[in-house]
């Protein structure tokens, strides 16, 4: 591949991603447009600016990868990804709206009235911003490294400082905008190769992917089946491996840092309801293609999985499937939608860290802006050192991981703070606590990459089905021991949660 | 009336029907001040969209989340094909996406049903 077309992508995107953000300051002119947005986006632009700061370069390239080495059980992280929205909508978002708090550790704080589970909570955004922020980095390192030539360490360095530039210049209301154009940038830059890569495989007489050639041989089952086992890891408890992850990705997609922040935007929690149900269909539509792509790779790039290059193969596809100036052409899209993918979800990120290292670390010290940007620099500073010198665990194990830590924190804090009035500071705490680090024993573990086909093995690899209700019943068991310590307000704070806008009722 | 002779016309006096006439407080009232009536009332909201939510939970386990569990008690089901692709795969793949938005929509609907019987009630 020639790297014209890769440089050309990845200038464009960069361009056009400061640009929108410059214009849209234009229309930022308060402070409250700056931070939120001044709370008036609509659900159409709100929803469109979610899913570009969602779909991640986990749901770009690391799905297809996943897909194309370890078969048709991986698509459960797309299904999960998408259904986690859903289970948003019910349980969280026109309360979370309500509450007011712009991010978890203002609700965490407004529900219990506890700095220590303020501090806690605030720990784990840091915590679970930055697991999600360097498979991002590692994945713009490969990226840019197949498109431009240049090492992946630079690579990373790229993508920050990008970041970092739109962040420190633009606001919230100008970052919807950039978000807003990147979704329709990643769906077009996903949907057009494949409709030219579904016509050579047509004309190649529709080959079925589930090939056995590129079958490991210690590997049984078939790639085609779901619980086959055919994953490395995995290998001896696919039921359980599943269900885990269905656990991970339904629960954990409310407590991403990212997507919490976006919720405050809307003018009320009608408008945040409907919010989530047009983003329930935007994912909807970008999720179906990964998935293709990784069974097209099992025909036509299935080499990758052995060169441990299968995060590659949506790039790569085009080239090897077409090439010439159309497959060069193809292939720039596909870079400048990969590309689009790691800045709209590391600025989402990076804000959403930034904001919490500011309020609750440095404000004591610094003046509100000057915290903000020095904070920025940090919370990307530091996980792209961590990108570099880490070893590479794929783009969308990773993520997964986020996934799972989330959802053994901040799922039973938003759930239970939200629909349980008995909620204690202490029992949060504790939750938080039990849930983090058990969630977090799995992450070191698999950074540090202990295999293994055993039992133990498959609970640390994929911890939230255990995890999650360990939390949960730690959570509602503490609370139960400290009647006590329950909130004064909590009667006035549920009003504020539950009851709609339009009724004058005091609120606190 | 200037002492013509005539009576003035009778004038029937009553109370007002206290209930019917005079507002008594109004439930936006009843529920600021924690009175047991306005309990009830933001009682009966929250259970309501907490059946609510847990309704579609339930809904979404059984109809996505159960896939895995199916796969394993009939796996002869693996041999089928929707869209001219294994079973799996067009359910994961395609179907079930449809499903999420259809599930979210009765939702939303539903909740803002909710909410708008609420107000219509509290401040009537």
């Amino acid at each position: 591949m020639s790297h014209a077309g890769g440089i050309t992508a990845v200038v464009v995107v960069s361009v056009l991603t400061l640009g929108i953000g410059i214009w849209g300051l234009r229309f930022s002119r308060t402070t409250s447009d700056f931070f939120v947005a001044s709370r008036t986006v609509r659900p159409g632009l709100n929803a469109s600016a979610i899913g570009g700061e969602y779909l991640s370069a986990a749901s770009f390239l690391g799905v297809a990868g996943l897909i194309l080495t370890f078969g048709a059980d991986m698509l459960w992280y797309p299904v999960g990804w998408t259904a986690g929205y859903l289970v948003l909508l019910v349980l969280v978002a026109a309360p979370l709206r309500r509450s007011g708090a712009y991010t978890l550790p203002d609700f965490a704080e407004a529900r219990l009235g506890s700095r220590q589970v303020r501090a806690l909570t605030s720990l784990l955004v840091v915590a679970i911003g930055w697991l999600y922020l360097i498979p991002q980095f590692q994945g713009a390192g490969f990226t840019l490294r197949l498109a431009t030539g240049i090492d992946a360490p630079t690579g990373g360095l790229v993508v920050a400082t990008v970041v970092l530039a739109s962040v420190l210049s633009g606001g919230m209301r100008s970052v919807t905008f950039v978000q807003a154009f990147q979704y329709w940038l990643k769906l077009t830059a996903l949907l057009v190769p494949l409709v030219f890569l579904l016509l050579v495989w047509m004309g190649d007489g529709s080959p079925s992917p589930a090939n056995p050639v590129y079958d490991v041989a210690t590997q049984t089952g078939s790639w085609a089946d779901p619980l086959s086992g055919h994953g490395a890891g995995a290998a001896s408890h696919p039921l359980y491996t599943t269900y885990s992850i269905i656990i991970a990705t339904f629960l954990g997609t409310m407590g991403l840092p990212h997507v919490v922040v976006r919720f405050y935007t809307n003018p009320d929690g009608r408008a945040a309801r409907r919010t989530t149900l047009v983003v329930l269909g935007l994912l909807g539509m970008f999720y179906v293609l990964p998935p293709v792509y990784g069974a097209l790779g099992r025909i036509y790039a299935g080499d990758l999985i052995a060169a441990g290059r299968s995060d590659a193969v949506v790039l790569e596809l085009p080239s090897r499937m077409i090439g010439g100036t159309l497959g060069e052409l193809l292939s720039a899209l596909l870079i400048a939608g990969a590309f689009a993918a790691f800045l709209s979800t590391s600025s989402g990120l990076t804000v959403a860290v930034a904001g919490v290292i500011s309020q609750d670390v440095m404000q004591r010290w610094l003046p509100g802006v000057t915290a903000f940007r020095l904070a920025a620099v940090v919370a990307v500073v530091l996980p792209y050192a961590l990108a570099v010198a880490a070893q590479n665990v794929g783009v969308a194990t990773a993520v997964g991981l986020a996934f799972a830590v989330s959802a053994s924190t901040f799922c039973p804090l938003l759930v239970l703070g939200i629909w349980w009035s008995r909620l204690t500071d202490a029992g949060a705490y504790a939750g938080l606590l039990v849930g983090g680090f058990f969630s977090g024993i799995a992450v070191v573990r698999t950074f540090f990459s202990v295999g293994g086909s055993s039992w133990f093995s498959a609970f640390l690899a994929q911890p939230a089905a255990w995890t999650v209700p360990l939390a949960f019943l730690t959570m509602v068991g503490v609370s139960l021991l400290t009647p006590q310590r329950r909130s004064p307000h909590v009667r006035t704070f549920m009003i504020r949660l539950h009851a709609p806008e339009g009724v004058p009722l005091h609120r606190g | 009336m200037t002492g013509t002779g005539q009576p003035p016309p009778r004038v029937r006096v009553t109370a007002p029907r206290s209930d019917a006439r005079r507002r008594p407080q109004l439930l936006v009232q009843e529920i600021d001040e924690q009175t047991e009536l306005g309990e009830v009332y933001v009682r009966s909201l929250l259970w309501a969209q907490l059946r609510l939510s847990l309704g579609i939970l339930v809904s979404l386990g059984l109809i996505v989340g159960c896939l895995p569990l199916l796969f394993t008690i009939a796996p002869q089901l693996l041999g089928r094909t929707l869209f001219g692709m294994p079973l799996t795969w067009g359910l994961l793949g395609f179907l079930v996406y449809p499903v999420l938005l259809l599930l979210g929509w009765f939702y939303v609907r539903r909740a803002e049903r909710h909410e708008r019987s609420f107000s219509d009630l509290v401040e009537r």
